[in-house]
């Protein structure tokens, strides 16, 4: 298990590594200078060749990657010139907006997708089984923005029963904090499950056919217990699988919602600083995103070689 | 011997004719739907539709009518030559930038999946870094650095396609390039040239194809999510993600300015994907007689 982790870490470096380069290629090389940006289009051409000295834009590219670098390590990812907030209180003070968002819809998305995978897997061929199969490939094709104008509609505006956007901290007040959430958390879960329920039915449609389950059968386990315990055990892999497949989207799918929602998570703070041209921010935000992606695909790699020693071992 | 290689080649002459079940009625209807809103946004200045960007302020928001079909949006704008107009941005980014994915990542797929060594390792580590960052995440940080238009929009798009265009090209170039009849091109002196254009691209290319709508699908959806943001075309050009969200603003008194471009989006976003699967269980290899 060391020697699987340690050659995982091995690989994570130079990733984080081209990231972090990437992230700072993006920023530097494209049109529009970061001093003129700042001081805005009154600058005289003395004012802007003195910021660009302070700020170090005159030195050479690469002494600039690796100054910045240098300070990303020591934990300093830059201050917003706009309101003077370092990236990383920003990104602190709004990481567990974003966290909850995603973590909420990954459970709803399971609560759906799962029991409806097994029901299906159950009686697969069934009128119940091609039903909930075609929505969840009709689900597929629609995108966060889309669930989100719907539930809108239908629960915010038309049966009033829920805000379409604001946000209490959960310290503050649990009960209106998740209120607040059910709506984004929902439109997530939505583009969620059908990735969830297809991959599960299928898995489990074979599993039902191994001897072991006729053999549950036979002891006389109840059905109940066979399916969700029994059955569902071998495709925790699976669901492992996919949940991490499906990181990126999430992420990208919280983005949109916390947009729509008015949610202050790291998306909005991202959108913020691409409407108000705060490059810094969105620097700095855009490592931190792609950085923490990386580190929660390792963290998937490693769950799946825990719960699989054929992976470990480098046999699969 | 010579009997088993007949009889399993009798069933590989078969096992097409199995397959070729009729294609369904939803297939077709995807296939209709296609065809229509292509040939819409082609034709789109042709139509005698009302310009999509004249402003009528004394009609706004109005309903159904014989002179506005689809009624008008908040600036009293035609929804429905809007609507048209949007499928044609929709559908250029949508169609080109997988283009650009299909091809520079089927060719970089391929040459990896035929040569491997460290071409392979090379290739595979940089999609590697472009598959760490969240697609919309980093379409959105290059967007806003570069400046919004339909070319940009296209390139960020189609660049973000190709390491998934890369991998299915590698996967199905790995397993045919073991395949008998590559064997037999090398041991006839055939060039890396010939082999790969004459013996493994017609066979890569169905997979490549399959994966190809479904690609269109993936960015009629991301374009629509950047529009959506403010953060596609600029205005006053109209695209179906810019048009939901503008909708969005007036959902409490006209819902359907978000829900008629929202629907367009969704069925030709649902008929790509139809056709896409329903080619790629036609050429997936697992089901096909290898």
């Amino acid at each position: 298990m060391l020697g699987f982790v340690a050659r995982r870490l091995f690989h994570l470096v130079p990733v984080l590594i081209a990231v972090s380069l990437l992230t700072f290629l993006i920023a530097s090389l494209l049109p529009g200078d970061l001093a003129y940006v700042i001081l805005g289009d009154q600058a005289t051409p003395e004012k802007v060749e003195a910021l660009r000295h302070d700020m170090g834009l005159d030195q050479p590219i690469w002494w600039r990657y690796i100054s910045w670098l240098g300070h990303v390590l020591e934990g300093d990812f830059g201050r917003s010139f706009r309101t003077g907030q370092t990236v990383l209180q920003a990104v602190v003070e709004r990481l567990p907006v974003s966290f909850e968002l995603m973590l909420l819809a990954e459970i709803v998305g399971l609560a759906i997708g799962v029991p409806v995978a097994i029901a299906c897997a159950v009686r697969s061929g069934s009128a119940f089984d091609r039903l909930m199969t075609g929505s969840a490939f009709g689900m597929l094709s629609m995108p966060a923005f889309l669930s989100a104008i719907l539930l809108i509609y239908l629960f915010a505006v038309e049966l009033r029963w829920l805000p379409a956007t604001g946000y209490v901290p959960f310290a503050e007040d649990p009960v209106a904090n998740l209120r607040f959430f059910v709506l984004p958390a929902l439109t997530l879960a939505l583009t969620e499950w059908p990735g969830i329920m297809r991959v599960l039915r299928s898995d489990m449609i074979a599993t039902l056919q191994e001897d072991y389950i006729a053999l549950a059968k036979a002891k006389g386990l109840k059905p109940s217990r066979i399916l969700f315990v029994h059955a569902l055990k071998p495709s925790s892999l699976t669901l492992i699988t996919i949940t991490g497949i499906n990181i990126g989207r999430l992420i990208g799918g919280a983005l949109i919602v916390e947009t729509i929602f008015a949610l202050p998570g790291i998306g909005r703070l991202l959108l913020s600083a691409i409407y108000t041209r705060d490059l810094i921010i969105l620097q700095g935000v855009v490592l931190f995103v792609a950085g923490g992606f990386v580190l929660m695909n390792f963290v998937v790699d490693l769950l799946y070689a825990v719960l699989d020693p054929r992976i470990r071992h480098g046999h699969a | 011997m010579a009997t088993l290689e007949l009889s399993i080649d009798e069933q590989v002459a078969l096992s097409p004719v199995k397959r070729s079940r009729p294609l369904g009625p939803l297939f077709w209807a995807a296939a209709a739907w296609t065809i229509f809103i292509v040939a819409a946004a082609a034709l789109a200045g042709f139509l005698p539709l009302p310009s999509p960007s004249e402003m009528d302020m004394l009609e706004r928001r109005s309903s159904f009518s014989t002179l506005h079909w689809l009624g008008t949006d908040g600036l009293g704008r035609d929804e429905l030559a809007r609507l048209i107009y949007g499928a044609q941005v929709s559908l250029t980014v949508g169609l080109c930038a997988p283009v650009i994915g299909i091809s520079i990542g089927g060719a970089l797929g391929m040459l990896a999946g035929y040569f491997r060594g460290r071409f392979e390792t090379v290739v595979v580590g940089s999609m590697d870094v472009l598959l760490a960052f969240p697609p919309l995440v980093l379409a959105l940080a290059v967007t806003a650095y570069l400046g919004q238009s339909l070319l940009n929009l296209t390139c960020i798009l189609g660049v973000l396609g190709i390491p998934a265009f890369m991998r299915v090209a590698r996967a199905a170039t790995l397993t045919l390039a073991r395949r008998e009849f590559v064997i037999a091109a090398q041991a006839l002196g055939a060039t890396h040239a010939r082999i790969l254009l004459r013996e493994l691209l017609p066979n890569v290319f169905l997979p490549l194809l399959a994966f190809f709508l479904l690609g269109v699908a993936v960015t009629i959806v991301a374009e629509g999510a950047l529009s959506f943001l403010g953060l596609g075309v600029p205005p006053p050009i109209s695209s179906w993600g810019s048009m939901i969200g503008e909708g969005r603003e007036s959902l409490e008194v006209a819902p359907r300015l978000a829900f008629i471009p929202a629907i367009a989006m969704f069925l030709t976003v649902l008929s790509f994907n139809l056709i896409g699967d329903t080619l790629r269980a036609i050429t997936d290899p697992r089901q096909g007689a290898l």
